[in-house]
C-alpha cells in the first residue's frame, strides 16, 4: 500500500512539473524538438555504463559480503568493513579521477570506478543483513539438520533479503547519479548534454540531459523497489 | 530411550580448563520425559546439546536407542531428534506450513505427505489448519508460535525430542496450558524426551524424571515424588524448597488417598444406621447420597446423637465436594477455603466416591516418605 502511495506522489510531482515547463513557452516540447535524436543515442550510453557497473557490482557484492558474514571470516570481517566505510567517505568524482590516472580515458576506468562505488553499499548491507539474522534461527536451523550451505540458503538470507535490496536501491541511485561525471573522463552518457550546457550557459540542453537521468533513476528504483516488494517472503517483507 | 555413559564437556577459556560437565552417567527411558533441572551454569543445556552434537563432547558416549551417536553423521542423527529451543525459532520467511515441514523436507519427504502431516499436527494442537498453514510467525501469538515449534519438532515422527526451556518465553496462563496439552500429546505420541528447565514446578508436573544438576555433576536422578520427599543431600533440598513438602501436593490425585466409599446413608435410610456407619468409619460425618448414589448432603454425627427422626431433617449442605481427578494441592485449597477437615469426593458425574481429609493427606505423604527411608536402607 506504502509503495503504491509514493509512487503515486512521485508521478503527480512528475506530472505538475511537466506541466509546468509545458506552459513556459513550451520549453519542453523544444527540448524534444532540438534534443530528442542526442537524448536518444545518450541514455543508450547511459544505460550501458549503469547496467555494466550495476551489474557487475551487485554480482561481485552480494557474494563478497555472505564472504565476509562467515563464521571463518569473523576475525577479520571488521576490519574489511572499517576499510570499506572508509572507502565510502572518498568522493566518487576523486574515484573517477583516481581511476583515469592509472586506466587512461573512456569506458573502462568510468566503469571500474562506477563499480567501486556501487561496491561498497551492497557489500556492507549484505554482511550486516547476514550477521543481524538472530543467532538462535541458526542455531534451530542447525538442530534441524540443514547443513551450513541450506542454511545460508534457506535461512540467513531468505531474511537479509531486504536488507540486502536496501543496500542495491542506495547503491543504484548513487550509480545513475553518478554517469554523468563518466563523461568527465570520456566515457559518454547523459552528462555530455548537462556539462556542455552548463558550459554553454544553455537551459535547453543542460534540462535535456538533467530529466532524462532524473527519470532514469526513478525508474531504476521503483524497478528494484518491485523486485524488492514482490521477490521477498512475505514474513520478513515490512512493504507487503 | 537415551543413555550417556560418562560424558564428559571441558571448556577450553583463556582462564583455564572449565569442567562444564563432568562424567554424567543417565538413561532415559523410551517414552518417559526426563527434566534436567539445576541453577544456570549447572551444564544442563551443555549436556542437552551435546546428545544432538550441537556441542561437541570432549570425552564419554551418547547412545540413542542403543546406537553410539558417534557412528552417525551429526546432520543425519538431528534430522531424527526433535530439536526445540527457549526463542522457539520458527523462521519467519517461511509459512507456519513451511515452518512444520522443515525436517520432512530436508528428509525428501514427498510434498503431499509432509503437507498432510503438517495439517495433521496443527489439529493436534488445536489450531484449524485452513487458518494457520499459510501464515507467518509474525502473524502468530507467542502461545500459538510455541505450539507451532513443538509440533514442527514432532513433524519428522523422531523417537527422540530434545528441548531447551520450551515454555520459558510464554506468560504463566498460557505456559500452564501449553503444559497440559503437551502432557496429554505425550500420552498418544510417547516420545523420549530430554527437556531443560528452570522451573522446579514445571519440572514437578511434567517429568518421569528429573536430573538436577549442580557445577556439571548430576547430583540425583529419580522421580519428581522421590526427589521431593529424599532429596539426596541438602543443595537439592535447598534447590528444591522449604516447602517441598507441600509441592509434593500437586503430584497426589484426590484418589489415591481417598477412602470409606461404602459408608454412605441415603436420604429414607434410618438414623441409627448412620450413627452406626460413622462408629465403624470412626468419622463424625457422614454423606447423604441421593437415590442413585449422587453426593447431596451430609449429617454430623452431634445433630442426631439420641434423636429421632428421619435423615431429611437434620442434613445439612455440603460446603463442597473434591473431584476424584483433582490434584491434593487443590482439594487441600478447597479444605482452607470452605475451613473444613473433610471433603466428599465424587466423580465428573457427581457419584459419591469417599472421603478425603486432612489427616488422610498428612499420613500419605509420611507414608511415602517412611516407604523411602526403608528403600535407602535396603
Amino acid at each position: 500500500m506504502r509503495a503504491t502511495t509514493s509512487i503515486f506522489l512521485v508521478f503527480a510531482a512528475g506530472v505538475a512539473f511537466s506541466l509546468l515547463l509545458l506552459n513556459n513557452d513550451g520549453l519542453l516540447i523544444q527540448i524534444w524538438v532540438n534534443f530528442a535524436d542526442d537524448v536518444d543515442f545518450l541514455i543508450r550510453q547511459h544505460i550501458y555504463l549503469v547496467v555494466l557497473s550495476g551489474g557487475l557490482a551487485i554480482l561481485i557484492a552480494v557474494p563478497m559480503g555472505v564472504w565476509l558474514s562467515r563464521p571463518y571470516m569473523r576475525k577479520f570481517a571488521e576490519g574489511a568493513m572499517q576499510g570499506l566505510n572508509v572507502g565510502t567517505t572518498v568522493p566518487t568524482l576523486a574515484v573517477l579521477a583516481l581511476s583515469m590516472s592509472f586506466l587512461g580515458i573512456g569506458v573502462l576506468p568510468a566503469i571500474f570506478a562506477l563499480w567501486i562505488a556501487t561496491l561498497l553499499p551492497i557489500v556492507r548491507n549484505t554482511y550486516v543483513g547476514i550477521r543481524e539474522v538472530p543467532d538462535f534461527l541458526i542455531e534451530a536451523a542447525t538442530g534441524m539438520g540443514m547443513t551450513r550451505t541450506q542454511i545460508l540458503f534457506r535461512i540467513e538470507l531468505p531474511n537479509a533479503l531486504y536488507v540486502i535490496f536496501a543496500g542495491i536501491r542506495t547503491a543504484l541511485a548513487i550509480n545513475v547519479g553518478t554517469v554523468p561525471l563518466a563523461f568527465l573522463i570520456g566515457a559518454g552518457g547523459l552528462g555530455e548534454l548537462i556539462f556542455t550546457g552548463i558550459a554553454l550557459d544553455n537551459i535547453e540542453m543542460m534540462l535535456a540531459g538533467a530529466i532524462p537521468v532524473a527519470l532514469l533513476a526513478m525508474l531504476v528504483d521503483f524497478i528494484f523497489l518491485q523486485i524488492q516488494t514482490w521477490s521477498i517472503s512475505r514474513g520478513v517483507n515490512p512493504l507487503r | 530411550m537415551i543413555r550417556m555413559e560418562n560424558l564428559t564437556k571441558i571448556f577450553d577459556t583463556p582462564d583455564g580448563d572449565i569442567t562444564a560437565v563432568n562424567h554424567v552417567n543417565m538413561e532415559v527411558p523410551a517414552g518417559e520425559i526426563c527434566i534436567l533441572l539445576g541453577p544456570s551454569g549447572c551444564g544442563k543445556t551443555t549436556t542437552l546439546k551435546m546428545i544432538n552434537g550441537l556441542i561437541p563432547k570432549s570425552s564419554g558416549k551418547i547412545f540413542i536407542d542403543g546406537k553410539d551417536t558417534d557412528t552417525v553423521d551429526p546432520v543425519e542423527l538431528r534430522r531424527n531428534i526433535g530439536y526445540v529451543i527457549q526463542q522457539i525459532g520458527l523462521f519467519p520467511n517461511m509459512t507456519i506450513e513451511d515452518n512444520i515441514c522443515v525436517v520432512p523436507d530436508l528428509l525428501g519427504w514427498e510434498k503431499a505427505k509432509s503437507r498432510k502431516r503438517a495439517a495433521e499436527l496443527l489439529e493436534l494442537v488445536n489450531l484449524v489448519p485452513s487458518a494457520f498453514l499459510k501464515r507467518y510467525p509474525k502473524e502468530l501469538s507467542g502461545g500459538q508460535q510455541q505450539r507451532v515449534g513443538v509440533i514442527r519438532a514432532l513433524a519428522a515422527d523422531p523417537p527422540v525430542l530434545l528441548m531447551d526451556e520450551p515454555f520459558g518465553a510464554i506468560d504463566p496462563i498460557n505456559r500452564a496450558v501449553i503444559q497440559d496439552e503437551f502432557l496429554k500429546m505425550q500420552k498418544e505420541i510417547k516420545k523420549t524426551i530430554m527437556f531443560v528447565s528452570h522451573d522446579i514446578d514445571e519440572a514437578i508436573k511434567m517429568a518421569d524424571k528429573i536430573a538436577i544438576f549442580k557445577d556439571g555433576v548430576l547430583e540425583q536422578y529419580s522421580a519428581p515424588d522421590d526427589l521431593l520427599a529424599s532429596p539426596a543431600n541438602d543443595f537439592i533440598a535447598s534447590f528444591l524448597g522449604q516447602d517441598r513438602t507441600l509441592k509434593r501436593l500437586s503430584l497426589l490425585c484426590v484418589d489415591d488417598v481417598k477412602f470409606g466409599e461404602e459408608y454412605k446413608v441415603h436420604g429414607e435410610a434410618d438414623l441409627a444406621n448412620a450413627i452406626a456407619q460413622m462408629k465403624e468409619l470412626g468419622h463424625q460425618n457422614i454423606v447423604v447420597t441421593g437415590l442413585r448414589g449422587r453426593a447431596r448432603a451430609f449429617l454430623h454425627l452431634n445433630d442426631i446423637m439420641g434423636k429421632k427422626g428421619v435423615i431429611e431433617e437434620y442434613r445439612q449442605a455440603l460446603p463442597a465436594v473434591a473431584n476424584v481427578k483433582e490434584d491434593l494441592k487443590t482439594a487441600v485449597s478447597t479444605m482452607f477455603r470452605h475451613d473444613v477437615s473433610w471433603l466428599a469426593c465424587v466423580d465428573d458425574d457427581g457419584f459419591y466416591k469417599g472421603y478425603i481429609t486432612q489427616k488422610a493427606i498428612s499420613r500419605a505423604l509420611s507414608a511415602i516418605y517412611r516407604d523411602e527411608t526403608l528403600n535407602t536402607k535396603r
